[in-house]
């Protein structure tokens, strides 16, 4: 026993190819037998992958779902930030830079607007929930936009421990509730070409929610969408503490 | 040779990562700004350079194909590794905070893909339905 264990212990990131390899085919079956291919192997997939992440948590009460449990510690490196660029930029081959540049103004536009309604949207459910101060405003609204401007935005702004923590909750809620809903909804919004998922990207913003809710969508819809989400942390760390902070203030000092 | 696609790849990706840091040091954010996308475009313009003049051989396609093909486990693999359980259990503001930002961002898409590039006309490709 304790062979085994330490035989995936030593081989981590091969245990994490074999068991996502076990989640497909399981995903592949429940697509084709419970749902007649109605609904994509990869949607089902990322969705189970969801459920680990939780059932990980709740096993360790860590923030790295499966791989906080050391036996899956190689699905932290698969899923890490390293291979998901590699695997995003590397959608983008075979991807039309025509279609990219058709896009440019609604693509520019629609960044602006998704950074900036997010976090009004943040700010008015919190003034709802009864927050008044401007730095709890204003933190919770960099969350609403993504869980990385959050905690950064609450820092630099000396925001209290509990109201980071809520703004990170608002935006993991922003980016899991993206990765389970596109696929329902795809067809809805016209999710089906490339102008829309570069819309798409820089309306929702959160790179993991925007790459994965695409990639059960139609894969090659990804790099368009992954194009636009690149630029969306990088902005609303740049809006979030200064000018939308001073608008907070404005409004609400 | 298969390594050269993937180098090719990885190249794209550490000049764009690279110029990320970069913009994002130069905006004063600590972030990687846009550096993924500037990746993106270097590969579509070097694969589409070397397809031009006939050098982008089947085995270098097959080294970035592969990461492609990749893409989808991967995807699940960081599904896997996210806080679900600091989703669930975020609190009323957070959820429906999020939940608010995220209807609303869907119901945008259709009226913002409306938005044409100015001196642009051509319709954008449609995908057909995936069989």
């Amino acid at each position: 026993m304790d062979a085994l264990v330490s035989t995936l212990q030593d081989n981590d990131l091969v245990v994490a190819f074999a068991l996502v390899g076990l989640v497909t085919a399981i995903a592949m079956l429940i697509s084709k037998v419970l749902t007649r291919g109605k609904f994509q192997a990869s949607a089902i997939a990322i969705i189970i992958g969801l459920v680990l992440a939780y059932i990980g948590g709740v096993a360790t009460g860590g923030e790295d779902g499966l791989a906080d449990l050391s036996l899956f510690s190689g699905i932290g490196l698969m899923g890490g930030g390293m291979l998901v660029n590699l695997a995003i930029v590397a959608t983008g081959f075979g991807a039309s830079f025509e279609e990219m540049k058709k896009s440019g103004l609604g693509g520019i536009i629609s960044l602006v607007l998704g950074v900036v309604l997010s976090f009004a949207i943040g700010v008015v459910i919190a003034v709802m929930f009864g927050y008044s101060d401007p730095v709890d405003l204003t933190t919770i609204g960099a969350g609403t936009a993504t869980y990385i401007v959050g905690p950064v935005t609450g820092a630099a702004l000396g925001a209290s421990s509990g109201i980071i923590a809520l703004s990170v909750g608002a935006g993991l809620v922003k980016s899991v509730l993206t990765m389970v809903l596109t696929p329902f909804v795809a067809k809805y919004i016209g999710l089906n070409n490339p102008r829309s998922a570069i819309v798409f990207g820089g309306l929702l913003g959160t790179t993991s929610g925007v790459t994965a809710g695409l990639a059960a969508t139609d894969k090659r819809l990804v790099p368009y969408g992954a194009m636009t989400s690149t630029f969306y942390t990088g902005l609303g760390l740049l809006l979030a503490p200064s000018v939308l902070f001073f608008a907070v203030r404005t409004i609400f000092g | 040779m298969i390594i050269l696609g993937v180098a090719l790849l990885s190249g794209s990706l550490l000049i764009g990562t690279f110029i990320g840091n970069l913009v994002g040091s130069l905006l004063g954010v600590d972030a990687n700004v846009g550096g993924v996308g500037i990746a993106m475009i270097l590969l579509i313009l070097s694969t589409n350079l070397l397809a031009r003049s006939g050098r982008l051989r089947p085995e270098t396609s097959a080294g970035i194909s592969f990461w492609s093909g990749m893409y989808i486990p991967i995807v699940v693999a960081m599904a896997a590794t996210q806080n679900v359980v600091g989703a669930v259990t975020a609190g009323p503001v957070a959820v429906v905070a999020g939940v608010a930002a995220v209807a609303v961002s869907f119901l945008l898409v259709p009226v913002l893909a409306r938005v044409k590039t100015p001196g642009i006309d051509e319709p954008v490709e449609v995908f057909a339905e995936e069989a």
